[in-house]
């Protein structure tokens, strides 16, 4: 028996449906079908089911699902959880997700590494909007088998024609969505009735009962025509006469002998060894963890990937994709994220927002950042270009999270769908005159003095007695002003978060420009969040970036209130306005903080000139 | 690891054993890659076991590139700290061992100051001083989602603050293969290679690569006494036997290993890996049922894991 087992396959599968469709029942009746509970696991479902229970002291398979105290107390389902059978056939995984507000971070987390989905429908209610939003949920994230478990029958008394009416409506929009490969099976969950065995209510259906089905599907040949792609995990270097890349085959086969490329380097070798503890293999197919040695002594590093060299991934910096958002803090385009592709990590910016989807709908809608839960068709640029394999063609290398830069937090998903050729043909033109030559000229260390503050801090006045002070010494300087900005280069920019990271970003692009030309330039911008700040302090080389803190208290700038800016904000007649409805992110740790509410303009203008000739700047 | 190279199934697919090792040999190569300063929580049972030649495989033909770490709570079975230091000397692995010094000081006992007190000190806070004291960013851990509730929603890349506390209702998603190993000051990541394991899963692996486990899960004579329903092993003097009580040599195992006053055995004749497997697949309870700590209340694992324990 132990050998039999010992050979089954393992299948990964995904539950979607809401509280009411049954889901945790059919888990339930699973587990416990499969023998998966034990005595004491039982005794504890029978006590919990008469104290918590909502069956009327039946079983309660529900509770069985809802594992934390957090749930259980409050009757919700947190998170996604994952559950264990099997049967002398199969090992099976399941990724059971909660049908409430959090539902499609939790669902495309689930659905990310399942190889089929179970689509419940409560057989009297038929195809809900949620219904389609599984289904287009389940096409997205490449699940290409789809379970329509029609439950509930017991309900609409075993009747065939409830069944082809929900199959029918199912197929007409899962065509659209490109599901091909569906099995429906109408049961109940509850009873019994075809989960395990083909059930007598139903004697119609001719198809094979759920259990059955499960275990007999033809799982995709793993390596069958796709080409061979490894990325590096890690380089095995334990003594001077080894080396070796190891990493997980994320498709395909190779075997010794075998010519591979890698990319983005492009350089070529052949495979030498295939090295594991258990001996060297005569091939490694995809799924395995290996490590790899090769003919020749070329630069590999951890997340540079090994392909099949014939037919190599493309590399690129540019790239449509679609985006998953799973984070409170919404996806504001300009700003800067990490990005995790197999085992690379690089940086990434939303350079634009094409639409958001209605999950429900289906509709394309208008979109200039996403919020959580949101799904939006967006390109990102990428700071140096990686390999890469459309979503479609290989979830393991079309796939990447996207990291928050401040929090680590992982907020958002992304699929990979075609580089964009703009930034292959554009290529970077060097240049003679470069800026050392121009800060030579000019006898000066260019740089960036970047002014952040609240509205009436005195940004603006300090940053041109300043500028006064430079032109004295004879300094070549340029001052840009966030308001006057704002009437120029940005007049098409709000003041919603994502216009204020996109002001940010032209600006620092124009700093970085002068720079270049070798100025002293001064930056008067509000520049409310840190994460922009730091994304313009990167654009330019160490030393380059001076932040200068002109901290006041709100009470204070409100008190001057020089605009009258504040006031209307108070009114409500300003929406988005820094300090008021808007946050203000201090610098944690400026280059120089002048307080205004205890120094002059003139004071704290002085003290910025000292610390540059302290630096030897001016 | 006498087994021979892996066979590869004609129809192309890897066996689920073959799919397992395969994920949790990336995920220990992960944390190598990405983290600073990781560890291996080394406890002795069949899971660390099977753990610890998971991460032999992954670094081969390198050397393990981090260290064991063994939070002994001075009642562990005799036989598990010789098995322990037999293992240490046979791979060549860094084995460090911690013993809470308060509490030993204290001397406390699972009989003396009861299991919930003794856990939490020996253990918990046991734990958390060998993992501050070594500044481990990243320990592995070889608990497994089919074990307990609050287990199968936890994450891979599970994150502790600096007081290592696990949050559940702030875990962050885990797509494809992958892990965001990224942390804020302070904080540190446990790592459970064996997440997607099941006990059945644990003893197929150990049968199919000969790993080496503890001999206390082959059945043997050993002597017991029986207490509110448990057998508990005399396993030293140290066990205070109540009025009446004699010790009687019975057929026992155990499905779990842990300090012997806290761990029941279980009447059996299983004293070969096939006859093990063969009593698994017709087992009515689970395996944590020989752990006295999960009994408090169902709760209780979830409650341990907020406050650190792993």
């Amino acid at each position: 028996m132990a050998q039999k087992i010992d050979q089954g396959s393992l299948l990964r599968f995904i539950t979607c449906g809401s509280v009411d469709d049954g889901k945790s029942t059919l888990i339930g009746r699973l587990l416990y079908e499969a023998k998966m509970l034990f005595d004491d696991q039982l005794a504890a479902l029978e006590s919990d089911s008469r104290r918590v229970g909502t069956q009327g002291g039946d079983l309660d398979f529900a509770l069985l699902v809802d594992g934390l105290a957090a749930e259980r107390e409050q009757g919700i389902t947190i998170d996604v959880a994952y559950r264990f059978f099997a049967t002398d056939k199969r090992k099976f995984i399941v990724a059971d997700t909660p049908g409430h507000e959090q539902y499609t971070r939790n669902m495309v987390t689930g659905a990310s590494t399942a190889d089929l989905a179970i689509i419940l429908i409560d057989a009297r209610k038929g195809v809900l909007t949620q219904t389609r939003r599984h289904a287009y949920l389940v096409s997205l994230l490449g699940i290409r088998r789809v379970v329509l478990a029609i439950n509930k029958m017991d309900l609409v008394d075993f009747a065939q024609d409830v069944h082809d009416r929900i199959l029918a409506e199912f197929t007409g929009f899962a065509e659209q969505l490109g599901l091909a490969d569906i099995v429906a099976i109408p049961m109940s969950a509850l009873r019994g009735d075809n989960v395990t065995q083909h059930s007598d209510a139903m004697p119609w259906y001719e198809g094979p009962a759920l259990m059955p089905y499960l275990d007999d599907m033809e799982l995709p040949g793993a390596a069958e025509g796709r080409p061979f792609r490894m990325p590096v995990q890690w380089v095995n270097r334990p003594n001077l006469d080894f080396r070796g890349f190891s990493g997980l085959i994320a498709s395909g086969r190779i075997r010794p002998g075998d010519a591979i490329r890698v990319v983005p380097s492009g350089r070529t070798s052949t495979v030498a060894r295939i090295v594991t503890a258990d001996g060297d293999l005569p091939q490694a197919i995809e799924g395995q963890s290996v490590t790899l040695t090769l003919a020749d002594e070329i630069d590999i590093s951890r997340g540079d990937m090994l392909a099949d060299a014939a037919r190599p991934p493309e590399a690129a910096d540019q790239f449509e994709v679609t985006l998953i958002w799973m984070a409170e803090e919404p996806m504001l385009p300009g700003r800067s994220y990490l990005l995790k592709l197999g085992a690379k990590t690089v940086t990434a910016t939303v350079t634009s927002a094409k639409y958001k989807v209605n999950v429900n709908t289906l509709e394309h809608l208008a979109a200039k950042s996403l919020a959580l839960n949101e799904i939006g068709i967006c390109n990102i640029g990428l700071d140096q270009p990686i390999a890469f394999d459309a979503y479609k063609d290989n979830r393991d290398t079309g796939g990447f999270i996207l990291i928050d830069r401040m929090t680590n937090e992982t907020v958002g998903a992304g699929l990979l769908h075609f580089g964009l050729r703009r930034a292959q043909n554009v290529h970077w033109q060097p240049v003679d005159i470069d800026k050392a030559a121009q800060a030579k000229l000019k006898g000066q260390q260019p740089c960036v003095l970047w002014f952040t503050g609240l509205s009436g801090a005195g940004k603006s006045t300090i940053a041109n007695l300043v500028e006064q002070d430079l032109f004295g010494r004879g300094r070549h300087t340029a001052l840009l002003d966030g308001d006057n900005v704002r009437h120029g280069l940005n007049k098409d920019l709000g003041f919603t978060d994502a216009d204020r990271v996109e002001n940010i970003r032209r600006v620092a692009e124009v700093g970085k420009l002068m720079v270049e030309a070798g100025l002293i330039v001064m930056i008067s911008f509000i520049s409310p969040f840190r994460a922009e700040r730091r994304m313009a302090r990167e654009l330019m080389q160490p030393g380059e970036f001076i932040e200068i803190f002109v901290d006041t208290p709100l009470a204070v700038a409100e008190q001057r209130d020089v605009k009258g800016l504040y006031k209307k904000a108070r009114r409500g007649e300003l929406a988005h306005f820094t300090g008021i409805d808007s946050p203000y992110e201090a610098p944690e740790q400026p280059d120089i903080t002048v307080n205004t509410s205890v120094m002059t303009a003139r004071e704290a203008a002085d003290a910025i000139v000292r610390y540059l000739v302290d630096h030897r700047i001016v | 690891m006498q087994s021979g190279p892996i066979q590869i199934p004609s129809t192309g697919a890897l066996t689920h054993l073959q799919r397992l090792e395969a994920e949790s040999i990336h995920i220990l190569r992960e944390v190598v890659a990405e983290a600073e300063n990781p560890v291996m929580l080394y406890s002795i049972g069949k899971d660390s076991a099977v753990m610890l030649h998971l991460a032999l495989k992954a670094f081969f033909p390198g050397k393990l590139p981090f260290p064991l770490l063994h939070v002994d709570t001075t009642w562990k079975f005799r036989e598990m700290i010789q098995f322990r230091d037999r293992i240490a000397e046979r791979f060549g692995v860094d084995l460090r061992v911690h013993i809470n010094p308060d509490g030993l000081a204290q001397g406390v006992g699972p009989f003396t100051h009861g299991s919930e007190i003794h856990t939490h000190i020996m253990k918990t806070e046991g734990l958390k001083q060998a993992l501050d004291a070594g500044r481990f960013d990243a320990a592995f851990g070889g608990a497994r989602r089919d074990e307990e509730k609050s287990r199968a929603k936890e994450r891979i890349f599970s994150f502790r603050s600096a007081q290592h506390r696990w949050d559940p209702k702030h875990q962050r998603p885990e797509l494809w293969r992958l892990y965001n190993t990224r942390k804020n000051k302070g904080e540190s990541i446990r790592v459970f290679p064996l997440s997607n394991w099941t006990e059945l899963d644990i003893w197929l692996y150990i049968h199919r690569e000969s790993i080496p486990i503890v001999p206390l899960y082959f059945a043997k004579e050993r002597p017991v006494v029986e207490r509110d329903g448990t057998l508990l092993m005399v396993d030293d003097d140290r066990l205070p036997l109540k009025a009446g009580e004699v010790p009687q040599l019975r057929r026992v195992r155990f499905r779990t290993l842990g300090c012997y006053p806290l761990t029941g055995a279980i009447e059996s004749d299983a004293d070969t890996l096939p006859k093990i497997i063969e009593e698994m697949l017709a087992a009515t309870s689970s395996e944590r049922q020989g752990r006295m700590i999960d009994k408090d209340a169902s709760a209780s694992m979830e409650q341990k894991k907020q406050e650190g324990y792993f």
